[in-house]
């Protein structure tokens, strides 16, 4: 056991001599927290417009104060003519036109009806719909104070409640996101890499003759990284809690248990893939490719699972990452108990027990 | 010149006879293409909705039918109100409909009634999508049964507004077309700054770099005859990509696309230059990687590629300004999809250029033969 | 005799409090098999980097090829020829491309490089391994490999740095073959070794101890100042008088 303690040591003294490392993989949370809290967000607000007002009475212009008057939409410029409004969007940043044909109020209360066009760049087209469905609201506003109709007959009025995030706030995504993917770069990247190493140099034969076990010496080059793991864990549940109110309605333990078996995996992961590669480089690639870009896209972390196309789906379903961020979504904003998280728990678990089995085995074939 | 055309032949050799490095270069680019491509997405489709029908009366049935007609929701099931919201909390449905009991007769005696929309908010921006998808088909059913119900036609309805929407540039709102062009500037970047930085420590490492610091090559020919044949290889794959793109998703073409080439080329000699820079403060290939990819995980982020630069706060923009990923996605979209040309670029190739010569200059100036 | 092919005057360099250089002093002459010798740190590595314009002196004076060391390094660089302690040819090209690379980047003409290749791979009987990759070659062949290339561009100094670690007797033997062929069409040979039976084949040998230059001579001339029978005894003594 003491010679076990003294390999930890020497592995612990390998890590905080890098300290390049070590400052990214400290500061790699800290800045995707704070990226992912106050600068990624989809909520759309200031949006660029032009407006080519070919009325200029007083409805017209009670419209685009009105529509000017919201956070979401700022006039960049106002259009003489037709012709103004393919250059307005091609300049790139302009993302809606509002085109106010002539005679705007006589045909609104002559007519009773008055066209308005509302033309968006739909190059990106979540941002098109969104400001349509902002315009659209605050035209329906409008029309409503100007006609003096408060009541309408026969309105359905939805009311909409927005369950266990009322304020829509993105951190409740991003948290669990982002301690996913650095749970996984530690435990699954820096282990393969940190063994192939010694592969490398030569080093690993020198530990398999010395009177250490092989189990043992697996065993001693990944606690480390565990602890490793924990500390960023806790920093950044610490981060989500303080900056942003992250809740957490379950119980912590529960929480650290999930984490310790996240980890786990990741680290199963990790040996697993330095029992088949000699390089460096090579374990590099493959945790790159393998498993940091899937975590990232198939998790549901950044993108939603739902609509992407089936095999996609069902590919997501071997990525660990994705059962864990249900877990800590569950335990985070839901409250679940073991029970409710029973299947995604036993899920990792099995695909824990897989991998170690198989890389067990492949490091025994290597040793005999 | 001679010198740059042995450095070239030797990197080529090198490339194209590392075996690990050639799926990477032609293989994995093209999953990427084809995994992002489908998964980055954001459309919103097939949302599962639970709906509560506590009236059953005619009008609600139509409701229904509308709302599941749409493409936007499918019926996940149409239960009671506790099993409505046993599916919620398991994750089945991601919103419940809720009609309440003489929804009907409340809408005709009343002139007003309710209906309860429960959306699972977790993931915000698609419970914000979900909710107003489901807002303007019930605003739209309203509309229709109010005029029916009146018995008028459009035209003698109360004065309002006659607004009528136009999706430039992408009517038909193929999410894909936004992505693909985005997905391309990500290949390409990782290829330049990636690729480029670990090759010129991998020489560090293995010790070659001190050979040919005793030789007269110059400076500036080792440089450029390391960088050039990632740049070389970079735009290679931007062309292979915008083909992929093109067979696999249709992409439009609107524009030019020596334009696109032409941006190419100055932003890969930025990204060229950051992977100098990086590698001539790194020492081992593991730390060039991670270095890399801190810069580079920021940058992408914050390119405007998922979400809207606009939407970012003010502090958050202005850094952007410094970003060149952003530049290239916005140029790439605006080329690709809206047809832009030489005017509406050559602001943001004027800055693509004075970075490209100021990080580069900084990256020799930091690049020593000596010790 | 023409002027000196190195001269230093109390070269010097310093890493922060560790003084590796201190203030050495020597002269080589063209054509001459100049022997550095010192144990693992003694400062023998960081000298010839200094030389070789790898490494700026913190101070002193030296002049290689007739070039200043400070101002004139790109100049010495093409009359030098460098070949370090680490294997330093490019494992995964083969013999012949690792021959053009070299060639190209001295500046040598298609058709000189073409002539060289055949000349070189002739000499070392290595026309069957001329496609193979270096990294399949057996240790000794790589070593007297980087040599010939170390010497493809006719430099007038070459710098040996620990060139025969590793190396089994025979080939090392075979390697300083190479060098006296070298030495004999008057180049300058400065040669750092831990070897001492190779020392005996300099004509010249200096000793470096913490440093300093603690001897400089002939070795016949050395062990008749120490008394000692063989160059490893006069090493000994060297290194004892130090502790």
């Amino acid at each position: 056991m003491k010679q076990f303690f003294e390999f930890v040591k020497k592995e612990c003294f390998h890590i905080f001599r890098d300290r390049r490392t070590l400052m990214i993989l400290f500061g790699m949370p800290v800045v995707l927290i704070v990226l992912f809290g106050f600068a990624i967000t989809n909520e759309i607000r200031h949006a660029r417009i032009a407006v080519l007002d070919q009325s200029q009475d007083v409805l017209s212009h009670g419209l685009v104060r009105k529509i000017t008057a919201s956070t979401y939409f700022d006039l960049a410029e106002n259009l003489r003519s037709e012709k103004d409004i393919m250059p307005a969007f091609k300049k790139g940043d302009v993302r809606m036109v509002i085109v106010i044909p002539g005679g705007f109020q006589r045909n609104f209360i002559r007519e009773r009806k008055a066209a308005v066009q509302l033309l968006t760049d739909a190059s990106d087209p979540n941002t098109a719909t969104t400001l349509i469905n902002y315009a659209n609201a605050i035209l329906m506003q409008y029309q409503q104070e100007e006609t003096g109709m408060k009541h309408l007959p026969l309105t359905i009025q939805p009311e909409v409640r927005m369950v266990y995030n009322p304020t829509l706030k993105s951190v409740f995504l991003f948290v669990p996101g982002v301690m996913t993917l650095i749970l996984m770069l530690v435990c699954a990247m820096m282990t393969s890499i940190t063994i192939t190493r010694e592969k490398e140099l030569g080093t690993m034969e020198i530990l398999l003759v010395s009177p250490l076990r092989p189990l043992m010496i697996i065993a001693g080059k990944v606690v480390p990284y565990i602890l490793l793991s924990f500390v960023i864990a806790i920093i950044i549940l610490a981060l989500g809690a303080g900056i942003f109110g992250m809740p957490l309605k379950g119980s912590l333990a529960l929480l650290l248990l999930a984490c310790a078996l996240f980890c786990l995996t990741a680290l199963s992961l990790g040996i697993l893939i330095s029992s088949v590669t000699n390089s460096q480089q090579t374990a590099m690639m493959m945790s790159m490719m393998g498993l940091l870009l899937p975590t990232i896209l198939l998790s549901g972390f950044v993108f939603p699972i739902e609509s992407m196309p089936l095999p996609l789906r069902v590919l997501s379903n071997i990525i660990p990452a994705k059962w864990f961020i249900i877990i800590l979504k569950d335990i985070m904003l839901k409250g679940s108990g073991l029970r409710q998280i029973a299947l995604p728990m036993g899920v990792l678990s099995g695909m824990t027990l897989f991998f170690l089995v198989v890389s067990l085995r492949k490091f025994n074939i290597r040793l005999s | 010149m001679r010198t740059i055309f042995f450095i070239l032949q030797k990197e080529f050799l090198q490339i194209f006879r590392n075996k690990s490095m050639l799926p990477i270069i032609f293989v994995v680019p093209v999953v990427q293409l084809l995994v992002l491509a489908f998964a980055a997405n954001y459309e919103i489709r097939n949302l599962s909705i639970d709906i509560v029908d506590h009236d059953g009366g005619n009008w609600s049935q139509q409701l229904k039918g509308k709302l599941l007609s749409s493409g936007y929701f499918q019926l996940y099931a149409q239960t009671g109100d506790n099993a409505a919201f046993e599916d919620l909390e398991t994750n089945k449905a991601d919103l419940i409909l809720t009609i309440p009991p003489h929804f009907e007769r409340d809408l005709v005696r009343d002139g007003e009634a309710k209906v309860q929309l429960l959306v699972n908010a977790i993931n915000g921006s698609k419970a914000g999508l979900a909710a107003g998808y489901a807002q303007s088909i019930i605003g739209d059913f309203n509309r229709r049964i109010r005029l029916d119900w009146l018995a008028l036609d459009e035209d003698d309805a109360p004065s309002h507004f006659d607004m009528s929407f136009r999706y430039w540039f992408n009517p038909r709102l193929n999410y894909k077309h936004f992505m693909v062009p985005g997905i391309l500037v990500v290949l390409v970047t990782l290829i330049g700054a990636f690729l480029s930085g670990m090759n010129i420590v991998k020489e560090k490492e293995i010790g070659t770099i001190e050979q040919l610091n005793v030789t007269p090559i110059r400076k500036h020919h080792f440089i450029i005859g390391k960088l050039l044949p990632f740049w070389i290889i970079a735009l290679f794959e931007l062309a292979f990509g915008l083909v992929v793109g093109k067979l696999v998703f249709n992409l439009p073409f609107e524009g030019s696309i020596g334009w696109v080439f032409l941006f190419a080329a100055v932003y890969l000699v930025v990204m060229l230059g950051l992977g100098l820079l990086i590698s001539t403060f790194t020492e081992t290939q593991q730390q060039s990687m991670f270095v890399t990819w801190f810069f580079l995980i920021i940058c992408i982020l914050m390119s405007g590629l998922f979400t809207p630069i606009e939407s970012m706060p003010e502090w958050a923009q202005r850094i952007t300004q410094f970003n060149p990923v952003a530049y290239f996605v916005k140029v790439m979209r605006m080329v690709m999809l809206k047809g832009s040309g030489w005017e509406d670029i050559r602001m943001d190739l004027g800055i693509m250029v004075v970075f490209a010569v100021g990080l580069n200059a900084v990256a020799i100036w930091n690049y020593r033969k000596t010790v | 005799m023409t002027q000196p092919a190195i001269t230093t005057h109390a070269l010097t360099r310093r890493f922060g409090d560790f003084i590796a250089t201190n203030a050495i002093t020597f002269e080589v002459a063209q054509g001459e098999i100049f022997g550095f010798l010192g144990a693992n740190g003694a400062g023998k590595t960081t000298a010839m980097r200094m030389l070789c314009g790898l490494l700026k002196p913190s101070s002193g004076e030296a002049r290689v090829a007739g070039f200043d060391i400070y101002t004139q390094t790109e100049k010495i660089k093409q009359r030098i020829g460098y070949m370090s302690q680490k294997f330093s040819l490019y494992e995964d090209l083969t013999v012949k491309e690792n021959i053009r690379f070299y060639g190209g980047i001295y500046g040598l003409s298609h058709r000189q490089i073409r002539e060289k290749t055949g000349a070189l791979l002739g000499k070392l009987d290595m026309e069957k391994e001329a496609n193979m990759l270096v990294s399949a070659l057996p240790l000794g062949w790589k070593q007297k490999l980087s040599f010939s290339i170390a010497v493809i561009h006719d430099p007038s100094i070459v710098f040996l740095d620990e060139p025969t670690g590793g190396v089994d007797p025979i080939t090392r033997r075979q390697f300083w073959d190479l060098i006296y062929e070298s030495a004999d069409k008057g180049v300058t040979i400065f040669v750092t070794t831990h070897y001492m039976d190779e020392a005996e084949y300099c004509n010249r040998i200096s000793i470096m101890v913490d440093g300093k230059i603690r001897a400089l001579d002939t070795p016949s001339a050395l062990k008749q100042q120490f008394g000692a029978a063989t160059m490893n005894d006069v090493f000994l003594q060297l290194a004892r008088a130090k502790s």
